[in-house]
């Protein structure tokens, strides 16, 4: 125990020397939590519009003024052809346009086909959705408003269609505020990379530098260094953790429902699975930068298969079990439950055993393939 | 420009050093293969499967038709239907369904009668994407419903007066979008990260001494790094524009000239930016958390993931400055659009002008002499 | 040896990192063909004192001309005429013997035939020809060493700097190694060298001995001798050594 503990203060004090990585190490996670957990949200908020109006009459005025008063649409465009309509798409400054057929106020249903048009940017396949169902719902309206205001029907039977008033309430985050959603997915993320990166580097780090044969040589037995390693770095972890939590909570508002001590435990033991997952890297590669690209490697499955911005139930079913095996996936999900829901923690028993089932594996892995490595 | 004996023999040492790497070359076949093929077949931001919650508090054969309807789309499941709305918001609760759905008392007579009828959607907002897309394609079939009865009744539906059209991507195909923004990731996440361990790993191993000691000038030896990540950068981009061809049949509208000089700039901006932070660290730890951090930023703030448009005024400020931003937004007009130089002369001022910038600090940074 | 042409010349040499003086006020000067050695306990400032004359290092204060130009103002033109072997004989390791010092060849400008004819002479003259296509790593201590110390002169330079060249390796080992540094001397190279090896220092034309980071003694090794009424070398620079304040 004695020994363990002169191990572990070299390693602390291996830590304090280098104080710049150690700068590095604090306040960057805290900086990303803050960046991305405002940044990414995959709400349509804006919709950059131009306008194609070459009859200016009272209607499609009426239409234009109604799209630049909405929050929602941004008018940055008044076109004069459908060529300048083009080369807006194309350079990506519009992401719609509305485009009016010559005299529209006139038109009669019977013989009217398509005279407002409305063209959206397919690029990105569910913000174009989204924005040409708010679009059309947005003009239909002024379009019946604007004539019954006007006494005269626009279409001789839009009074007569039935309209089903569908009201909408979002529940848990009823602003939409998608730091909600995010901030425990990006907490995920960051925590997995730093820590699989810090364990793998340093580990590696002693072996470039031959001092792991020094250690070895002693006569603590290797899962007893290994673990010397591991601590000082599953305290910066937990700092990062802390620190993320209270700007989470106090600086952006995330609300903590479920319980604190539940969150933390799940986080305990996450932080963990990256540290064996950093482990079981440095025993499998001999060189810094083998480490480092295999730990960077990890965001490929960290962004693509957790549930961070991709929905995994609508994936094909063998990326879904796949994705059953990826820490971050049981985190971001507990994580979001227990922050956002507040569900009880028996709702989380899969998520529990998963992560301490990987727990178990990554280090009883790691110290075997470190032992044969030895003999 | 002579281009000095010396450059040449420099960059011979960096692909040798590259390609012997047990990893490196590793990494360079597979994770194009895995990010063309495999991410894309992933990718989909689609919502399908949403399981909703009926509470029918009419009971007639239009609701019922109705919530048919709804649950026969291959976006929704149908989970249960219950009596009560505090019984629909327990299930969500529990975490069995994403959506509630009620339909008030008297639904179809008031639909007959005066022609407006309420119906409210409860969704789960904790996830964006599937709450306002699920609640959006819900309405679209309500409507779709209404108008069918209106269509019944011989009436014209207002949906002949106003169309609507995707442009580019026509059946908004998602791997459409995403392929050209995932070859801009495999580039940055090797271009991105090598240079930056390159310099401090000679540094760590003490090499960087006997290079110090010659005579090799700066820019020399700064582009003796720089030219390998560029080269390979650039050879995998075309790896994977043959692979996403061959796997997916996603080829380029625009020209892949215009790529490549995208490209150029890009590879140029990021590995300048790489050594930069070389130059600047004491051991590859340090460059790759500094590393780490700035890719991170980039990728999370750039749009490859959620709309740049969607951040608030100053994330969106900042991604004015995130080179991966630019060269993402270029690879997908030329890719989806097939939109010209001409037409992305922002991105290529911006490109330009950071590697005005950063290419001189990448040599300045390296200080022959401490 | 030309004792007319001084080609390494320093004048109250200074180099501070932060409060800490490493190297204070140093002042010596070397000739052509001279062995000089640098000799000094472990953190005494050799090294930073040697950095400083290759110009890798710029001094905080007072001068020093190598090959005739200031190593603070024109080190590069410095660097055009010297050789450097550093404490951790920076080969690359993973390319071969031959891609080492066709790299080295190749920044000073020499052409590929060049390169080429120079690589089998120098092999031939280490007795180390079979290593021609062998990576580095693979080599022995020893044979690093010398390989190292003929990557240093591949280019001919006028003067050559080494750094503890010959640590860590056994009394035959370092014999044969230095020499190459005989020879290299015959030609006409300057050879300006650190060693804790006092039989080293002994085939030295002069030594310098550092303590705390200035020089207490700069002599021939006879005349040192004589000066402490020491039997050896390392008597010498045990009565000196002691007398350091600062340790490693």
């Amino acid at each position: 125990m004695k020994q363990f503990s002169a191990f572990l203060l070299k390693e602390f004090r291996h830590m304090g020397r280098d104080w710049r990585t150690l700068l590095i190490l604090v306040v960057m996670p805290v900086v990303m939590v803050l960046l991305f957990g405002y940044a990414i949200t995959t709400e349509v908020t804006q919709t950059r519009t131009a306008v194609l109006d070459p009859t200016h009459d009272y209607l499609t005025r009426r239409i234009t003024d109604r799209i630049a008063a909405n929050p929602f649409f941004e008018l940055t465009a008044t076109c004069a052809s459908a060529e300048e309509v083009d080369a807006l798409f194309r350079e990506g400054r519009i992401d719609l346009a509305v485009v009016f057929a010559p005299e529209l106020a006139s038109a009669k249903a019977a013989d009217a086909s398509a005279v407002v048009q409305l063209l959206i940017d397919g690029s990105e396949p569910n913000q174009a959705a989204v924005r040409q169902g708010y679009a059309m719902q947005v003009i239909q309206e002024e379009l019946l408003t604007a004539s019954v205001a006007s006494g005269e029907p626009v279409t001789d039977v839009s009074a007569q269609i039935p309209l089903i008033n569908v009201s909408t309430r979002m529940l848990y985050n009823p602003q939409g505020k998608s730091a909600y959603n995010f901030v425990p997915a990006v907490i995920g993320m960051i925590l997995l990379l730093l820590c699989t990166l810090m364990s793998s580097i340093s580990i590696v780090r002693e072996k470039e530098n031959g001092t792991m044969e020094v250690l070895l040589a002693s006569p603590l037995s290797p899962a007893v260094i290994i673990a010397a390693k591991l601590v000082p770095y599953f305290v910066v972890g937990m700092v990062n953790l802390l620190s993320i939590l209270c700007l989470a909570h106090f600086v952006m508002g995330v609300p903590v429902e479920g319980s604190l001590v539940a969150f933390l435990a799940l986080s305990v033991l996450y932080i963990g699975v990256a540290l064996a997952l950093g482990l079981l890297i440095s025993t499998l590669v001999s060189t810094q930068l083998a480490a480092m690209l295999l730990s960077m490697l990890m965001i490929v499955p960290t962004m693509y298969l957790s549930g961070l911005v991709f929905q995994l139930d609508a994936m094909p079913l063998p990326a879904q079990a796949v994705s059953t095996i990826i820490p971050a996936r049981w985190f971001m999900d507990g994580a979001r439950r227990l922050m956002i829901q507040g569900v009880e923690v028996r709702h989380l028993f899969t998520n529990f055993m998963v992560l301490g089932a990987e727990l178990l594996v990554l280090f009883g892995l790691s110290v075997l393939l470190f032992k044969k490595r030895l003999e | 420009m002579i281009v000095p004996m010396s450059l040449l023999y420099l960059v011979e040492k960096e692909f040798k050093q590259m390609m012997r790497n047990i990893i490196l070359p590793l990494v360079f076949l597979i994770l194009p293969l895995a990010m063309m093929n495999v991410v894309p077949r992933l990718l989909t931001q689609e919502v399908r499967h949403v399981r909703f919650v009926v509470v029918d508090n009419d009971h007639s054969t239009s609701s019922e038709q109705l919530v048919h309807k709804i649950s026969a789309s291959p976006y929704f499941d149908l989970v249960a239907a219950v009596g009560t709305g505090s019984e629909g918001l327990a299930q969500i609760e529990s975490g069995d369904a994403d959506l509630v759905l009620q339909i008030a008392p008297r639904f179809e007579r008031e639909m007959v009668r005066t022609g407006r009828a309420d119906i409210s959607l409860q969704a789960n907002a904790v996830d964006g994407t599937k709450s306002g897309l699920g609640a959006s394609y819900a309405a679209q079939i309500i409507n779709a419903f209404a108008a069918e009865i209106a269509g019944e009744q011989g009436a014209a539906t207002r949906a002949e007066i106003l169309s609507s059209r995707f442009l580019y991507n026509v059946n908004l195909d998602y791997k459409t979008f995403m392929i050209p923004a995932l070859m801009g990731m495999v580039l940055v996440l090797i271009v991105g990260f090598l240079p930056a361990l390159n310099i401090v790993g000679e540094k760590e191993r003490g090499t960087i001494e006997q290079i110090n000691v010659t005579p090799v000038g700066k820019v020399e030896f700064i582009l003796s790094k720089l030219i390998p990540y560029w080269t390979v950068g650039l050879v995998l981009l075309l790896y994977c524009m043959v692979m996403a061809h061959i796997a997916h049949d996603v080829s380029p509208r625009g020209s892949v000239l215009s790529i490549l000089l995208f490209a150029t700039l890009f590879l140029l901006v990021i590995s300048s930016l790489g050594l930069f932070v070389s130059n600047f660290s004491d051991t590859t730890q340090q460059a790759s958390l500094v590393m780490f951090f700035f890719l991170m930023v980039f990728m999370l703030m750039s749009g490859m993931l959620t709309p740049v448009t969607s951040m608030p005024a100053w994330a969106q400020t900042i991604s004015l400055f995130n080179p991966f931003r630019w060269f993402m937004e270029a690879m997908r007009a030329v890719y989806i659009k097939g939109s010209g130089v001409s037409d992305l002369l922002r991105p290529l001022l911006c490109l330009g002008t950071m590697a005005l910038v950063l290419f001189p600090a990448a040599v300045l940074s390296y200080r022959k002499q401490s | 040896m030309n004792r007319d042409n001084i080609v390494i010349e320093a004048h109250g040499l200074t180099k501070r990192f932060g409060t800490f003086t490493a190297t204070d006020h140093i002042t010596l000067s070397v000739c052509e063909g001279e062995i000089f050695g640098f000799l000094g306990a472990n953190g005494a400032g050799k090294t930073t004192a040697m950095r400083m004359l290759c110009g890798l290092s710029k001094p905080t204060a007072g001068t020093a001309r190598v090959a005739g130009y200031d190593v603070a103002t024109e080190a590069e033109k410095v660097k055009r005429n010297i050789g450097y072997m550093s404490q951790k004989f920076s080969l690359y390791d993973d390319l071969t013997v031959a891609e080492n010092l066709r790299l080295f060849g190749g920044i000073y400008g020499m052409k590929r035939s060049e390169v080429k004819a120079k690589t089998r002479d120098v092999l031939v003259e280490l007795d180390m020809v079979a290593t021609l296509n062998q990576r580095v790593a693979a080599l022995p201590l020893g044979w690093k060493q010398k390989l190292a110390f003929s990557l240093a002169v591949f280019h001919e330079p006028k003067i050559v700097f080494l750094d503890e060249p010959t640590g860590g390796v056994d009394p035959v080992t370092r014999r044969r190694f230095w020499e190459l540094i005989y020879r290299a001397a015959d030609r006409g190279v300057t050879v300006f060298v650190t060693t804790h090896y006092m039989d080293e220092a002994e085939y030295c034309d002069r030594v310098s001995i550092m303590v705390d980071g200035q020089i207490r003694a700069l002599d021939t090794p006879a005349r040192l001798k004589e000066t402490y009424h020491a039997a050896s070398m390392y008597d010498v620079f045990y009565a000196l050594a002691r007398t350091a304040r600062r340790g490693e």
